[in-house]
């Protein structure tokens, strides 16, 4: 990593020294939300209430997070956030591979079979990404009870699609406009057509752009909370709004333990997709080109 | 009935006019370069005739049949890419095979023509491979199986030797000359490389501006230029203009060049290549086109036996490439290049006797650069 040859002076070890402390100050600093959600999560009430929220759990146990899962009452039912994260799985799951799918095609379009206006086409979607979600949440709710999807989870599918797409077109765009235009038109002389070349001829060289159509995605809907609440019923609800349900319950004695274990599980899809795949995203985000 | 034909192809991108009524027409097997500085509108005829770029107006005729209108895949056609174009996520096998595949070709039809053509370019070692793992060189021969594989009627290259290095690029250029000989194709070549273009082609279209300015063999393109850029662009090191005064001396055309503070030198105009237009110009100025070539050095040995015109000049560089030997030397207004044979004793500032070949020297008019004799 120091590839700079230099001496070791006594005043170049205090600075590294100093360097290395501050560092981990800042690790420790950025760490510690984390450390109390889990410590908290995993600490009995009594313990809550006698230490420090600093402390080391002596008593560790995971009853708040069977609660939490299970038990928990979320407003008036007590089943726990699992029905509520299914639902979010189930929302978006479908919302991220169609509105990647889209996005994939559109870029694709975009770049490798230019049209009049294409230009202004993608400016125009773009625009897409700067929009506030709160500007569209009337027209939106309005086009859904049109279309028989209010309250569904289907719709909320819509809706991340919608929002989706001008994003996940910029990604696929951009990475496109890198791939060699001569690749699509040797594929036109060899006989293949608009779906064709992108099946065997783009789509296998786009697992970088793909990895972070993903994960942007993914993060973005399942952390969802504004048409999460706006858009479902009781029981289509994503986990976030039941999150918030859980944690606003006000019935009975607040259970912090059971809160961290429950933000803990809304949590940790996001950040698992993150590990399993984020050495893939910051590759995707630089990629410039494919080689030939 | 030719292989290619193209009637009076327009193509606009814009307000801008890319080609200019473009008309010619070769044989089957014939072997066409297409040849032009950058931006001259080869490489948007190359991509009109595969029909990627739709053309303003014009017909293309492949066959006989008009293909104005046919898609790229229904022209059946094959090009070579600058390139190679490759497709990255294939092997090498896949990549040959890709087109025939498209065609609904059976499988083993598509194997034995892969075995064939990978006999052919000598990648059989090659098959299983992916681009990334090939060198320039074998990329190429890829790219060149790629559309050797599906026997089209026409094949296009589009400066398929430019990525290559030198020794690689005289090499795969001999060897793009053996495959047409022996497989008999028709081939239009884009290339802006004027070696390529006179070593491997049958007919030579010189490109400027979106016109072919001069269409035929490579000898009439080098030796009869219809005017100064085909001249010019045709031929290394290329040919030297030089400003001379057109004079009738009794029967005879002379050329009068003044050089500074040497004797006027008066080259006797060969009667076989006198033309009409000639009569106007005498007593003007006239562009006289000498290639380095048709400078000799003077051969004591051959005395009165010598042919062409005696002068002398003091030569200013002298630049042996191995072969021969480039001499600048002043003669008219400028310098221009003269070659001579490789054991010609000559130092930079010392006077030199050359002989110029008036036989194969042609005429320019200075104004509109066209050709008078």
């Amino acid at each position: 990593m120091d590839n700079v040859i230099r001496r070791r002076t006594p005043g170049a070890r205090l600075a590294r020294a100093v360097l290395y402390t501050v560092l981990i100050l800042a690790v420790l600093f950025y760490l510690m939300p984390l450390v109390v959600m889990l410590f908290t999560s995993i600490k009995p009430l009594e313990e809550i209430r006698a230490g420090s929220l600093l402390a080391i759990p002596l008593d560790p146990t995971f009853a708040p997070w069977a609660k939490a899962w299970g038990e928990a009452c979320t407003g008036m039912r007590c089943e726990g956030v699992s029905v509520y994260f299914f639902n979010s799985i189930a929302i978006v799951v479908p919302a991220v591979l169609i509105s990647t799918t889209i996005g994939a095609l559109n870029g694709y379009a975009l770049t490798k079979w230019r049209f009049k206006g294409s230009e202004l086409v993608f400016a125009l979607m773009l625009f897409g990404c700067f929009i506030p979600f709160q500007v569209v949440l009337l027209p939106m709710a309005q086009t859904l009870g049109w279309l028989g999807l209010s309250s569904s989870r289907a719709g909320l599918v819509l809706v991340h699609v919608i929002f989706g797409i001008a994003f996940t077109t910029l990604f696929f765009r951009n990475f496109y406009v890198s791939v060699p235009s001569e690749l699509v038109s040797a594929a036109k002389l060899d006989g293949a057509g608009f779906f064709r070349i992108f099946w065997r001829i783009l789509l296998p060289v786009s697992k970088p752009i793909i990895v972070v159509s993903v994960i942007w995605q993914f993060t973005q809907i399942w952390n969802d909370f504004l048409f999460g609440v706006a858009f479902s019923a009781h029981d289509t609800q994503p986990v976030t709004v039941a999150l918030n349900n859980l944690v606003n319950t006000s019935t009975g004695v607040k259970e912090y333990n059971v809160d961290m274990a429950a933000a803990m599980i809304a949590a940790l899809p996001t950040l698992v997709v993150y590990v399993l795949a984020g050495k893939y995203f910051v590759r995707g985000l630089t990629a410039g080109s494919v080689k030939g | 009935m030719s292989a290619l034909e193209i009637r009076e192809v327009r193509k606009d991108f814009g307000s801008t006019r890319v080609l200019k009524d473009v008309s010619l027409a070769i044989d089957s097997g014939e072997f066409l370069i297409l040849v032009g500085p950058s931006g001259c509108g080869k490489s948007t005829l190359m991509n009109a005739i595969a029909g990627l770029e739709p053309v303003t107006s014009g017909q293309i005729l492949i066959a006989g049949k008009d293909v104005t209108w046919q898609t790229p895949a229904e022209r059946d056609i094959a090009m070579v890419f600058q390139s190679y174009a490759l497709y990255p996520s294939m092997t090498v096998r896949q990549n040959i095979a890709f087109g025939l595949e498209m065609r609904k070709v059976p499988k083993r039809e598509r194997e034995e023509a892969v075995e064939r053509v990978a006999d052919l370019l000598q990648i059989s070692h090659l098959l299983d491979r992916k681009p990334s793992q090939l060198s320039g060189g074998q990329r190429q021969r890829v790219a060149m199986g790629r559309a050797l594989a599906r026997e089209p009627k026409i094949y296009l290259f589009d400066e398929p030797l430019s990525n290559l290095d030198a020794k690689l690029r005289v090499e795969m250029r001999t060897e793009i000359k053996k495959l047409h000989q022996r497989l008999g194709t028709t081939i239009v070549y884009v290339t802006h490389d004027q070696i390529e273009a006179m070593t491997l082609a049958d007919s030579i279209a010189v490109m400027r501006d979106g016109h072919i300015l001069q269409l035929g063999t490579p000898d009439e393109v080098y030796n009869d230029p219809v005017d100064m850029f085909v001249a010019g662009f045709m031929g290394s090191p290329s040919m030297n203009f030089l400003t001379a005064t057109l004079e009738h001396e009794a029967v005879d055309y002379r050329l009068r060049v003044s050089t500074q503070g040497e004797e006027d030198v008066l080259l006797p105009w060969p009667q076989a290549h006198e033309t009409p237009a000639m009569a106007e110009y005498v007593g003007r100025k006239v562009v006289l086109g000498l290639r380095p070539e048709h400078f000799s050095e003077e051969d004591e040995r051959l005395g009165e036996h010598a042919e062409g015109t005696l002068f002398s000049a003091r030569v200013t560089v002298v630049e042996p490439t191995g072969a021969d030997i480039l001499l600048r030397l002043p003669l008219g207004e400028k310098e221009v290049t003269a070659r001579v044979g490789p054991k010609c004793r000559v130092a930079a500032g010392k006077r030199l006797a050359l002989r110029i070949d008036m036989g194969r020297a042609v005429l320019f008019d200075p104004q509109t650069e066209q050709r008078l004799a």
